[in-house]
């Protein structure tokens, strides 16, 4: 059997407690063990030696919000493309969203998106299924049988069911598996036709507007549902101080609500959007920088457990419109690692890279019950490796994803995945 | 005219008070010329011009055109029931179109904030903005700019209410930019839904009481009220309107003696202004009318001169 060995990396682990430098062994697959004593080491002649001097090791990151688009939209994405995205980006596992096409709103197409990734795809693919039927807000999808099928949560997202009644009923029925329902929170009387953040720049510019509180009212339902039918709700992509404020409340209290958080909407303000650049739109849309710092005090004490890229591959010409019939969304795998450790380690030291790598593998393994996000001995042997203080700059012609809808091309960045293993096999190398 | 170097007016947002004075200078002069017996000058003289409107126009697209026809310029319509975007096909490859049978400018007029924008920065032609969505209607803002300078003789220091439906409108935005910018000051009247208090951070006064405001100010810039489906949720009525913010004898004859009424058009009687004040002796709406055609000849002229190979 094939053994590899990690060797005199700095290893974090948060699910074990560990942040030091150590040696890692994979055997089979699997995690072997984690390994202090610096032993002489007598490499037999199927021991694979990985360097990983200054690097930083840890368990295989997750992602649990990426638009694979396949079924049905492959001009924008495919489980193979994404996937090698996702691994270039230094993820092992991937959440898909259920708004393909058609929608993944009953077992068949859970089932034909596991095949298809059983085939194609270079890292692990979790697929979630819709909360209603054909993602329409009016009745259950059924969610017995997907869950069978092997969806590891629930959501509507790119939609958000309006009828609270129903979402009440999901959360009740969603409850009997041990689903956990993820939330995109939009009030879709509030935001009507608005394509980006209400306030300053949408008056200057003259768009429609898509004010904070079309989020917050949704975040602060969600934390009353989750309350009462005493079921985890995560809120998808919050973008606004108010859903922050609202989210601590509630979890202070003991509520079954967390949240996550996208890198664009600590990256950049609506401000960006001054010269038109489809890229720069997306759902939410870019808030202000008091929403950003609201954002980051929320990563940083604990009340956002969950960093994720909202992932939204689209086609250049479909991009290439007037703004406000633009498709909304930005890819996001292959920056997303770099754009949080800079700004949330570097740059505002808001977070710890322990508890950054913390909350891309123990906290969303936790949160769906993955049995990933550990160097557990045993554990599937998903590792990455880290250089945290790489300098590199974004060139979009260098993505694996196809789609190139990125407002961060040409931006300088620091911290990079430089090699991804899945299952004990390297799927990526800087 | 060494103030001028673009091949694109876009909007008023990014132009210096010098440029926009350049453009009401080459204004006055292509005035003289719709006086003469022959109104026709050569200045653009070969060059094709596509008013391109993508949003219905009757007024803009004519005054446009006619500015046109004076510089001798050759001219095409094209309107949004006769393009190919009823078909499917996108802003850039209509656009790409257009240039690829050597139209020179583009006048463009469409419903999509930015709309202007995304093509100039996709065509060599020279793009003039004729409206997009709710974000600037340069053309409209000079217009109104030119007649206050030539009834008042200057537009520093003048107090300008612009009253009506700013939130969705505009022609209200490119003025707000060009008054301010040469030293106006602004205020903004209207219902609160329509008048929101963050348009203060642009640098302008905001009230919802007009008849605080009426013996302060020397001009009222009044808009078009519509009160279609989309407005239903902003105010109650025109007649609720009328009786809150509309310019009604009453009202105007508190209003400065040589105050000047103006309205972009086209004008609702009764609503927003009292029919016999539209006709009355302050009120500029038909000079504002002429005077487009003169400041849409400047345009067209500074424009399609500082094409590339200008420049």
């Amino acid at each position: 059997m094939k053994t590899t060995l990690i060797t005199n990396g700095h290893i974090i682990d948060p699910a074990n407690g560990i942040d030091r430098v150590g040696d890692v062994y994979l055997s089979g697959g699997k995690i072997a063990k984690v390994d202090f004593e610096a032993t002489v080491r007598k490499h037999p002649h199927d021991l694979d030696v990985i360097d990983a001097s200054g690097l930083v090791v840890c368990p295989g990151l997750i992602d649990i919000h990426v638009h694979l688009r396949e079924p049905g939209q492959s001009a924008k994405e495919t489980i193979a493309s994404g996937t090698r995205a996702a691994a270039a980006g230094g993820f092992t596992s991937v959440v898909c969203m259920p708004n393909t096409s058609p929608a993944v709103d009953n077992a068949s197409v859970v089932t034909s998106i596991k095949d298809r990734a059983a085939h194609e795809a270079c890292v692990h693919v979790f697929p979630t299924g819709a909360i209603t039927k054909n993602i329409a807000g009016e009745e259950l999808a059924p969610i017995g049988s997907m869950h069978k099928a092997g969806i590891v949560a629930l959501t509507d997202d790119g939609h958000c069911v309006q009828n609270h009644e129903l979402m009440r009923r999901a959360l009740e029925y969603a409850r009997m598996f041990g689903l956990v329902v993820m939330d995109h929170c939009q009030d879709y009387n509030l935001v009507g036709k608005g394509v980006m953040h209400e306030g300053y720049w949408s008056t200057v510019l003259g768009l429609p507007g898509w004010p904070s509180l079309g989020e917050e009212t949704i975040v602060a339902r969600n934390a009353q549902l989750a309350e009462l039918c005493d079921t985890p709700i995560h809120c998808q992509h919050l973008s606004a101080a108010g859903s922050v404020r609202i989210l601590r409340e509630a979890r202070k209290r003991g509520v079954k609500i967390s949240g996550e958080i996208c890198p664009h909407h600590i990256a950049l303000t609506d401000e960006s959007i001054r010269a038109f650049d489809t890229n720069f739109k997306m759902n939410p849309p870019l808030r202000t920088q008091r929403d950003i710092d609201a954002l980051i005090e929320g990563v940083a004490d604990g009340t956002i457990t969950i960093l994720a890229s909202d992932h939204a591959p689209h086609c250049g010409y479909e991009k290439e419109v007037e703004f406000d019939m633009a498709p909304f969304g930005i890819v996001g795998l292959e920056t997303e690692l770099a754009l949080f450790i800079d700004i949330l380690v570097h740059k505002t030291k808001a977070i710890s890279l322990s508890r950054l790598v913390e909350m891309f593998t123990r906290e969303p393994a936790s949160l769906l019950g993955l049995d990933r996000g550990t160097l557990s001995p045993g554990a599937v042997a998903d590792v990455t490796l880290i250089d945290p203080d790489c300098e590199w700059t974004v060139d979009k012609a260098q993505f694996q994803s196809r789609s190139r809808n990125t407002p961060f091309h040409g931006w300088q960045l620091k911290g990079r995945a430089v090699r991804t293993i899945v299952a004990g096999e390297t799927v990526w190398q800087l | 005219m060494s103030a001028w170097t673009r091949k694109d007016l876009l909007g008023i947002q990014e132009l210096s008070a010098e440029e926009i004075t350049t453009i009401l200078d080459a204004a006055a002069a292509f005035k003289q010329v719709g006086a003469r017996e022959i109104k026709k000058v050569p200045s653009l003289r070969g060059k094709t011009l596509v008013n391109f409107f993508v949003e219905p126009s009757t007024r803009t697209r004519t005054s446009f055109e006619l500015a046109a026809f004076r510089l001798s310029a050759d001219v095409v319509n094209i309107s949004a029931t006769t393009s190919s975007l009823t078909k499917g096909e996108t802003l850039k490859d209509t656009a790409k179109n257009l240039e690829a049978l050597h139209a020179d400018i583009i006048v463009l007029r469409h419903s999509s904030a930015g709309a202007a924008k995304f093509l100039a920065e996709r065509l060599d032609a020279s793009i003039i903005n004729a409206g997009d969505g709710a974000h600037e209607h340069p053309t409209q803002a000079l217009l109104d700019t030119f007649t206050i300078r030539e009834k008042k003789g200057r537009i520093a220091g003048l107090h300008v209410a612009i009253i009506g439906d700013i939130l969705f409108s505009r022609v209200a935005r490119s003025n707000i930019h060009a008054l301010l910018k040469l030293g106006a000051r602004v205020t903004l009247v209207g219902p609160s839904t329509l008048v929101p208090r963050v348009f203060e951070q642009m640098g302008v006064q905001v009230t919802h009481r007009i008849d605080e405001i009426l013996a302060d100010v020397d001009v009222v810039n009044l808009l078009r009220i519509q009160h279609e489906r989309q407005r239903k949720e902003y105010f109650p009525s025109l007649g609720e309107y009328t009786s809150l913010f509309g310019l009604t004898k009453e009202r105007a004859a508190r209003l400065k003696p040589d105050a000047l009424i103006m309205h972009p058009g086209p004008i609702n009687r009764g609503v927003e202004i009292d029919s016999e004040i539209a006709d009355s002796a302050r009120s500029v709406i038909l000079d504002q009318v002429t005077n487009g055609l003169a400041v849409r000849m400047a345009v067209l002229y500074l424009c399609a001169g500082a094409q590339p190979a200008h420049v």
